[in-house]
Parts: structure tokens; C-alpha cells; sequence
């Protein structure tokens, strides 16, 4: 069963009707409808609010790190485990191909049903998993293999085991190695960038955001908490923080908004996997013209070049 | 330790007079004695009855560190602006004037360069006081300033850190400071120039979960509350009391996590002596 927020129900009532005219077989009212349905889709989500963004990127239906995967790689191979601990579900590694070019994709995953959200801890990995991303981003390194990191997490686990193992260490020593490490690696934001959790596989060569993903410092609810005192401010709280991939963009504190159909990645999966891909492998044949020392050299200035101040 | 024995007994000897305001006196964050301000502050600020560390300021933690008037601060006149014009009960701006009135800076960051028992070094001391210690723009580029002039001197880097994390009226801005600040420790590490973290009470968030954990050397100041998380968020999430002790400096060393606690009686020979034998 496919979720509809409230702004969306005017979609939903589209797309029914366009079903039970396919089921009677009135070729001219389908017609008719599907124009209605893009008109509707060009009028809802044109002028979206930061918090009706935020909310379709926390949709049930919007495609995870898996999903992307399975729809992206034609060869692919799960690895597992950061070779201490144990394997931390909420973060997975993929080892394959995309065409003729070999790919490591390192995602943040959240699961579906009460059962996988359990198992994939809600997409809030433990230290051990941004061990795990260290370790194929250091394989990728190894073997010259481009790096594709998606982004989808409400933050890093906040609980006992994750603090007694250091959670801290395993974020900062991410940001330290990524820095500099030496393949071609692209991030993108899919859907939740949630403060640390989710810098920790966004330091890269490039920096995207799907059009419908945000990415913050805080949550909007814990912001309007703190800042606010006021649990209900959320909405103010959002549209202050500028999370949005448009307001980002803007900002400059992103390289791209990857074109992520206007229906939303929750309404068109495939057509969300296709900007994925082709902005991936864009940026892979662009970033291949540079030298190694370039490409580093090029990524360093970017990333101490963030913040603003006067002097 | 020596500490307890030495100071414990003045303690007990003084007793509040009608003359002395309340402002005076303070109370131990760790085990609630009251104690007279004068004999602590002769104490570097530790606690004379359980040893805890108090937070201190900039100056006092200078006092402490550096060799007397060698000390020449770089980057005071980096000032913060308001990037996304950022309004919650009070403006960014507001906010950042408010701090300037109560600490006489417009950072939570003061950096330069200072010798340490004739050692040079660079040297950069969060102040807890101005907006908590949060870390944005300015901060983050003092550290990174900070790098260039360990490199470019081949001297040692010694950050003094005490946040709450980042600093939200600054947003994703603040968020980049953490791999801003790691990406120039990075090119610290490949210099091999080394890079000693002193976590005071508190390290959290944001600063905990960059430059502060990525030290060579890993030094926290007795009883310093360290870690990415707040303990309220973690009650909420796990559903239950925390672990006596938990994410104290104590149970950091016991977990792996750092690699010595030390006095401030202590602290300068030490972190000269970490400098002489990384950086002979
Ligand atoms: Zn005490």
C-alpha cells in the first residue's frame, strides 16, 4: 500500500481514477487524467514548504540505499562486517559494476516493516559500521575502484554500546581518512542526512543531494527543543535551518541537486535510479580527468574552504 | 592523590564569613562541597575533596599551559557572521553580542602560538563560555589556521577543547567544520607533526566527533563528561539510567578510548614532554 501525505491526496485521487479508467479501458480519459496528473504534480510540488520536503525525505515509500543498489548495479556483491566487532546492518557494502566501470557503493539502509527497521536499527549505525564503510572505502582505494556512498540516516545510534566502542572516534577518523582518500568517491544525500551519521560517508569529491533529501546539523524536532524550548516549533525549526537541497545548493555547501523526477522518488523509483546513475557516472568521467594529485588537491580546498566569517 | 591530602585540611579550616558574598563560594560540580574560590583558584580549579576538574577559562587555562607571557594569540579578529540569517527565540547575532558582553570575544576559540617549558607550539583553547563552546565558521577556521602554522613551522598542535558540538544557529555550516577541521589534521598527520587532544569537561557532539577524538596523543582532564552523544538523549533512546560514570574520562580510559588522564598539576610537563618525544 503506497502512503500519501496530506498534500499529496489530490495525486492520490488522480491516480486512482486513472487506474479505474484503465480497468474499463477508456483510453481517452486515461489520457485526459495523465495530463491532470501533471498539471496536479507541477502545481504540489513546485512550492513545497522545507517541511513538506523534510517529510518526503522521510517517506515510507521513497527508495532506500538497497534500492538504489538493486536497481543501479548490474554485477553486485554484499561485503560484510568491519573485521572487529561485528556486522552493523544499518550501513551495507556493495562491491560491482555499473556498465564496464566497477563501483564500491557504501549506504546508510533503513529497513521496511517493523522487522527490518529492527534489523537495520532504523538507519542509525553503530561504530562499527562506519568501520565497515572505512574499510571498503580503503579496499576501493586499494583496488582504484570509484566510490559511491548514499546517505540516508537520521543520525548516528545514540546508545551505550555505540558510545563504549567510540562513536566519536569512528565518525571523526571517516571525515580524517576520506579526506584524503585516494579514488574517485561521490556522495549523495537520498533521503535523511542526519548531522554527523551522515557527514561520515558525505566527505567526498562531490557532494550531492537528491532534490527531495535533506541534510542538518540537528533534527528539526531536537532543534526546536533546545533552541525553541517548544517540541511543536518543528516547522519553524525546519524552515531555519535551511535543509532543503535547493537552500544547500544555494548556499554553496553542495555541489549538485541530482534531478530526481518532480513526482518524487516515492512516486517513481525507476526514474529516481536513472538521475542517480547518470549523475554518478557523470561526475566519475569528469572527475577522471583530473590527476590524482589534482583531484586530492581540488577536494582539500573544497572541504577548508566551508564556513563563513569576517576577518 | 597528593592533591586531597595537601589542600583538605585548609578546607576545613575556612568557613564562610558575613563579609563574603555567595558569588565566592562554589559549588563541586561532581560531589556538591562547597568551597571557598580563593584556595580553588590557587588549586588550578580541582576540587580539593574528590579531585574533580572544574571548568576553567581561557586565561586560567593559558596560565596553566603556557610558559608565562610567551603566549601571542593569532586570528582574534575573526568574527562570526549570520550565514542563514538564523532566528529561534533570539537572533544568531543577538546571541553572538550576548556572548561578547559576558567573555570579551567573539569566539569560543582562542589560538596562537606559546612555548610549553620552552617547547613552541601551537595552541588552541575552547572557551565553554561563549555560546557553550559551540563550534562554527570561525571556529573551525582558527583550527585549520591553526595546521597551517604547525606546517609551515613544523611545530606541534595542541587543541584544548570544551563544547557542547556544533553550533546550530550556523546549521550545515557549522556541520562542514567537522570535516573541514579532520581534512587539515589529515595534513598534519602526513607531515608527521604531532597533534595532542586535551578533552576538558565537556567534549561533546560535533567537536568529540572530529578533531577532538583524533589526536596522536589522547589526554582527558579527570572526571571531563566526553562523547557524541548527550546522556538525555540517550536515556530516551535506550529507555533507562545510564551506567554510573558513564562517558566520564575514567570510563573512556577503561573502554580504550584515550590514552591518559591528567592532573593540571600535572598537564604542562606532560604535554611538553609529549611534544619533545613525537617531535624530537
Ligand atoms: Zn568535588
Amino acid at each position: 500500500m503506497a502512503t500519501y501525505l496530506d498534500f499529496e491526496q489530490n495525486i492520490r485521487q488522480i491516480q486512482e481514477e486513472i487506474i479505474s479508467a484503465e480497468v474499463r479501458y477508456d483510453h481517452h480519459a486515461v489520457e485526459i487524467l495523465k495530463q491532470d496528473l501533471a498539471k496536479e504534480v507541477e502545481k504540489t510540488y513546485s512550492n513545497l514548504s522545507p517541511y513538506q520536503e523534510l517529510q518526503l525525505a522521510r517517506h515510507a515509500d521513497r527508495p532506500y540505499a538497497l534500492d538504489y543498489i538493486n536497481l543501479l548495479l548490474d554485477k553486485k556483491y554484499e561485503i560484510h562486517g568491519d573485521r572487529h566487532f561485528r556486522d552493523d546492518l544499518s550501513i551495507i557494502c556493495y562491491l560491482g559494476t555499473i556498465g564496464e566501470e566497477r563501483v564500491m557503493v557504501i549506504g546508510e539502509q533503513k529497513g521496511r516493516g517493523t522487522k527490518n527497521k529492527l534489523k537495520r536499527n532504523f538507519g542509525m549505525p553503530h561504530p562499527e559500521g562506519y568501520r565497515k564503510a572505512l574499510r571498503a572505502a580503503k579496499m576501493a582505494e586499494k583496488f582504484n575502484i570509484p566510490v559511491l556512498m548514499l546517505i540516508d540516516t537520521p543520525g548516528a545510534y545514540p546508545g551505550l554500546g555505540a558510545e563504549e566502542r567510540n562513536q566519536s572516534e569512528a565518525i571523526a577518523r571517516n571525515l580524517l581518512e576520506l579526506s584524503n582518500l585516494n579514488t574517485i568517491t561521490v556522495s549523495v544525500v537520498i533521503g535523511e542526512g542526519g548531522s554527523g551519521g551522515a557527514l561520515a560517508i558525505g566527505v567526498a569529491d562531490r557532494l550531492a543531494m537528491m532534490r527531495y533529501s535533506v541534510f542538518s546539523v540537528i533534527s528539526p524536532e531536537g532543534c526546536s527543543a533546545i533552541l525553541w524550548n517548544d517540541p511543536s516549533k518543528v516547522e519553524a525549526a525546519t524552515k531555519a535551518l535551511k535543509i532543503t537541497s535547493s537552500d544547500l545548493k544555494e548556499l554553496d555547501l553542495i555541489d549538485d541537486v541530482v534531478d530526481e523526477p518532480l513526482i518524487g522518488a516515492h512516486r517513481d523509483k525507476e526514474g529516481a535510479a536513472i538521475a542517480l546513475k547518470t549523475y554518478f557516472m557523470n561526475s566519475v568521467n569528469e572527475l577522471k580527468t583530473l590527476s590524482d594529485a589534482e583531484r586530492l588537491e581540488k577536494r582539500y580546498n573544497r572541504l577548508v574552504g566551508m564556513g563563513r566569517f569576517s576577518e | 592523590m597528593s592533591l586531597f591530602n595537601l589542600f583538605g585540611d585548609s578546607e576545613k579550616k575556612k568557613q564562610p564569613t558575613k563579609s563574603e558574598a555567595p558569588s565566592h563560594w562554589v559549588k563541586c560540580p561532581s560531589c556538591q562541597s562547597l568551597m571557598y574560590y580563593k584556595e580553588i583558584e590557587k588549586q588550578n580549579h580541582v576540587c580539593p575533596k574528590c579531585g574533580f576538574h572544574l571548568r576553567i577559562g581561557v586565561k586560567e587555562r593559558l596560565a596553566l599551559i603556557a610558559d608565562e607571557g610567551s603566549f601571542v594569540e593569532f586570528d582574534a579578529n575573526l568574527r562570526p557572521v549570520d550565514p542563514i540569517n538564523f532566528v529561534d527565540k533570539k537572533s544568531y547575532a543577538a546571541r553572538v553580542e550576548e556572548g561578547y558582553a559576558k567573555n570579551g570575544t567573539y569566539s569560543s576559540v582562542v589560538s596562537g602560538e606559546c612555548t610549553i617549558n620552552s617547547v613552541p607550539a601551537q595552541l588552541v583553547v575552547f572557551d565553554f563560555n561563549f555560546m557553550g563552546g559551540s563550534l562554527g565558521s570561525v571556529e573551525g577556521e582558527k583550527i585549520v589556521r591553526a595546521v597551517n602554522r604547525a606546517l609551515e613551522k613544523r611545530q606541534g598542535l595542541i587543541i584544548v577543547s570544551a563544547s557542547g558540538g556544533a553550533r546550530m544557529q550556523e546549521s550545515t555550516f557549522s556541520l562542514m567544520q567537522m570535516s573541514k577541521t579532520s581534512a587539515a589534521l589529515a595534513k598534519l598527520s602526513d607531515a608527521k607533526l604531532p597533534y595532542i587532544s586535551l578533552l576538558t569537561d565537556p567534549t561533546m557532539g560535533g567537536v568529540s566527533a572530529s578533531f577532538a577524538t583524533l589526536g596522536d596523543i589522547i589526554i582527558a582532564e579527570p572526571g571531563a563528561l566526553v562523547g557524541f552523544a548527550g546522556q538525555r538523549v540517550i536515556k530516551q533512546t535506550i529507555g533507562s539510567d545510564l551506567p554510573e560514570g558513564f562517558q566520564r574520562a575514567e570510563f573512556l580510559l577503561e573502554k580504550g578510548s584515550i590514552d591518559m588522564i591528567v592532573e593540571r598539576s600535572e598537564l604542562k610537563e606532560t604535554l611538553s614532554d609529549m611534544l619533545k618525544l613525537l617531535l624530537p
